[in-house]
């Protein structure tokens, strides 16, 4: 039995060293300074390509992200919340310290293409590099000369804080096997150049698959799944599924409609709310009409979807719609109409709007909760508003109101139950 | 759009006259049902009315939820700047006025305003004669050996506030003076530095804090709420909000 004990002990070994590599094996790398970058400074000064970086920057919505409340623009400052842990969002100002002041253009290429920091360490997700990868060169250039024309800023990154495995970078390794494919977009020849820059804009710069796909539980987003809607961790709020066709979360949308929600914040269908507001007052509206159209062309290409499991009913929800309608009429009817109608340009409409009969019914409950006003745009500045009913309603009301408005009309979306609301009415807003 | 003209997209008239008679049909028959929508400030700022009153009257029964009518503008729009900033903490507030443009801030600052509507009185904490004298002391005089200063000196002789930026202390309740005072010791409640009302607070005891509050909650109202004329007082602190217009900039 000599040869068993000897194979034991190989397996052993082999299990530690690899695990050893996934943890603490070095891919490290050096930084490339700027003198020795292949781009030379003064390109990175034309202010041609600057101000094509200002607008790439504005529909990536980088600062997004890299700005803290009350904080100066791209100096970063904060940490986004993941399951996983805190994990801090860098200063992107040309500050030598504390920004990306000795970055050249071969590091910030590294960061946005491969999800590599300066010296080789992988980058957490959080940073959307799964996205970012299909970035072109070419655009990324003029990213990285408008960023480094900014006023530097000299705020000190704050220091992660995750939980153990994450904690350790080389666990990424393995999340970049499952999840991450680099490489930049490739067009499709078969569709038009309008859908391959719609493409393009969705799939990289825009990162919406982010948001608008559901996460696992390693945080990842499946390679096949794309813009079927998901719960935003740690947010509750639910992206929707941005398909335009059968069963699609924006089923019988126009190419209007979407360019109408991402330059006025509004359309026909729905208001922009949650973390869309401030995506489409950010980001959304600044982008020119070329580009919108693009997006809706490819957004509208997106296919059909499988019809969704009816709805159960786990208790009586003819009873809490009942009760919800009583509410309906006293609280919500004046303004979005008997008929769920909503008013055109003013208040949305509730009867077919996606954002009420999501699978999950928390954009539903959380606009009860919250109100607020519709984004602030060029177009809409100064929105009208819905009122928060927190103080008003208690979670049994939430939940009949939501409920009836889930299931009135032609929706048909499940119940909310008392115990969701409350668990959403304390969700700390982000 | 849709330059490449394939089937799918190749019928904008008539998703378009589809979409104008819906939307027709939809205005016409909701006319019928309710009143058209005003275009009014008080029917955008439903958001804000429904907690502070259609006139910024505060909420009745709920110290939390304070009047803003008569309230200097300059003071309100700071105050939703420093929501937006976070340098006040409330979470609800800082979700509804996150996305608003200065320009927007400041209309919705002026229509509070310029509200006029009564004060109501709100329940008073049984505190002893003591205490409430006390309370007077601060508001009249401060206590000049722990460098407090008194209220008037800065809020207005009849504590009405002074135009632009300093509000009143009149008519507010118990709950809502001890709440901010508090709110200012704990870094909830802040705003631009100098922060000279956080360094007031921050010297102020607990007691004096139950004892300025109940003292101001219980003052009757002077005849006249208007807040005093800007420059009619020298404040004794270096304050950052008095150095700006409050404009949101």
């Amino acid at each position: 039995m000599r040869w068993l004990r000897w194979l034991l002990l190989l397996i052993a070994l082999l299990v530690v060293s690899v695990s050893g590599w996934l943890l603490f094996g070095g891919s490290g790398s050096r930084p490339t300074p700027p003198a020795a970058s292949k781009i030379a400074a003064a390109t990175l000064r034309d202010p041609a390509l600057i101000a094509k970086g200002e607008y790439l920057t504005t529909v990536g919505d980088c600062a997004g992200c890299h700005t803290a409340q009350g904080g100066a623009r791209y100096a970063g400052g904060r940490s986004l919340a993941t399951p996983f842990g805190d994990i801090p969002v860098p200063n992107i100002t040309p500050d030598r310290e504390t920004g990306l002041g000795d970055w050249s253009f071969e590091d910030f290429w590294q960061a946005l293409h491969s999800g590599k920091g300066r010296h080789g360490e992988l980058l957490y997700p959080a940073f959307s590099y799964t996205s970012y990868t299909k970035v072109n060169h070419d655009d990324a250039l003029a990213i990285f000369a408008y960023l480094q024309s900014l006023a530097p800023v000299h705020q000190p990154t704050v220091a992660p804080a995750l939980a153990f495995p994450y904690s350790v970078r080389n666990s990424l390794k393995a999340w970049r096997t499952l999840y991450f494919r680099e490489g930049e977009f490739k067009p499709d020849p078969a569709q038009s150049a309008e859908w391959n820059r719609g493409a393009y804009l969705v799939q990289g710069l825009g990162h919406c698959n982010e948001c608008h796909a559901a996460r696992d539980t390693l945080g990842g987003t499946p390679r096949d799944v794309h813009l079927t809607g998901g719960q935003i961790p740690m947010q509750n709020w639910y992206a929707p599924d941005l398909s335009t066709q059968k069963n699609g979360g924006l089923e019988g949308w126009s190419a209007q409609d979407i360019i109408d929600l991402l330059k006025t914040g509004q359309s026909a269908r729905g208001v922009a709310f949650g973390p869309m507001a401030a995506v489409v007052s950010d980001s959304t509206q600044r982008m020119s009409d070329a580009d919108l159209h693009a997006v809706a062309t490819y957004l509208q290409s997106l296919p059909p979807r499988a019809p969704a499991a009816e709805p159960t009913s786990p208790f009586d929800a003819k009873a809490l719609a009942e009760r919800g309608e009583k509410v309906y009429a006293k609280h919500c009817a004046e303004c979005h109409g008997k008929g769920g109608e909503g008013v055109a340009g003013v208040y949305p409409p509730l009867d077919g709007n996606s954002s009420v009969t999501e699978p999950t019914g928390i954009n539903a409950t959380r606009m009860v909760l919250l109100g607020g006003f519709a984004p602030v745009t060029a177009a809409n500045q100064r929105p009208y508003s819905m009122p928060p009913f927190a103080q008003q309603l208690n979670d049994g009301e939430v939940a009949a109101v939501v409920t009836y408005i889930r299931r009135a009309w032609t929706n048909q979306a499940s119940v909310v139950r008392a115990e969701a609301v409350s668990r959403y009415r304390h969700t700390p807003i982000e | 759009m849709n330059t490449n003209a394939s089937p799918r997209h190749a019928k904008p008239f008539g998703v378009a006259t589809l979409f104008a008679v819906a939307l027709l049909y939809g205005t016409a028959s909701r006319a019928a049902d309710n009143p058209p929508i005003p275009d009014t400030l008080q029917q955008r700022i439903a958001a804000c009315t429904t907690c502070h009153g259609v006139h910024g009257e505060g909420s009745p029964g709920s110290g939390y939820f304070p009047r803003l009518a008569g309230k200097p503008a300059a003071y309100l729009a700071r105050q939703m700047q420093d929501f937006q900033n976070g340098l006040r903490k409330y979470a609800p507030m800082e979700y509804t006025v996150r996305q608003l443009p200065p320009a927007y801030m400041r209309e919705i600052a002026e229509y509070f305003a310029a509200q006029r509507v009564p004060y109501g009185r709100s329940p008073l904490p049984a505190v002893s004669a003591a205490t409430l004298q006390r309370g007077e002391e601060l508001i009249g005089k401060g206590d000049p050996a722990r460098r407090i200063p008194a209220c008037s000196s800065c809020h207005g002789s009849q504590l009405t506030g002074v135009e632009p930026s300093t509000p009143g202390l009149v008519g507010l309740p118990y709950d809502y003076i001890s709440a901010q005072l508090g709110s200012w010791r704990t870094h909830t409640r802040a705003t631009v530095a100098p922060d000279c009302m956080a360094e007031v607070a921050n010297r102020l005891s607990e007691s004096d804090i139950t004892a300025v509050a109940a003292a101001l909650a219980s003052r009757e109202l002077p005849a006249d709420t208007h807040a005093q004329p800007a420059g009619s007082v020298t404040p004794p602190l270096d304050c950052g909000v008095l150095g700006a217009t409050g404009d949101p900039s």
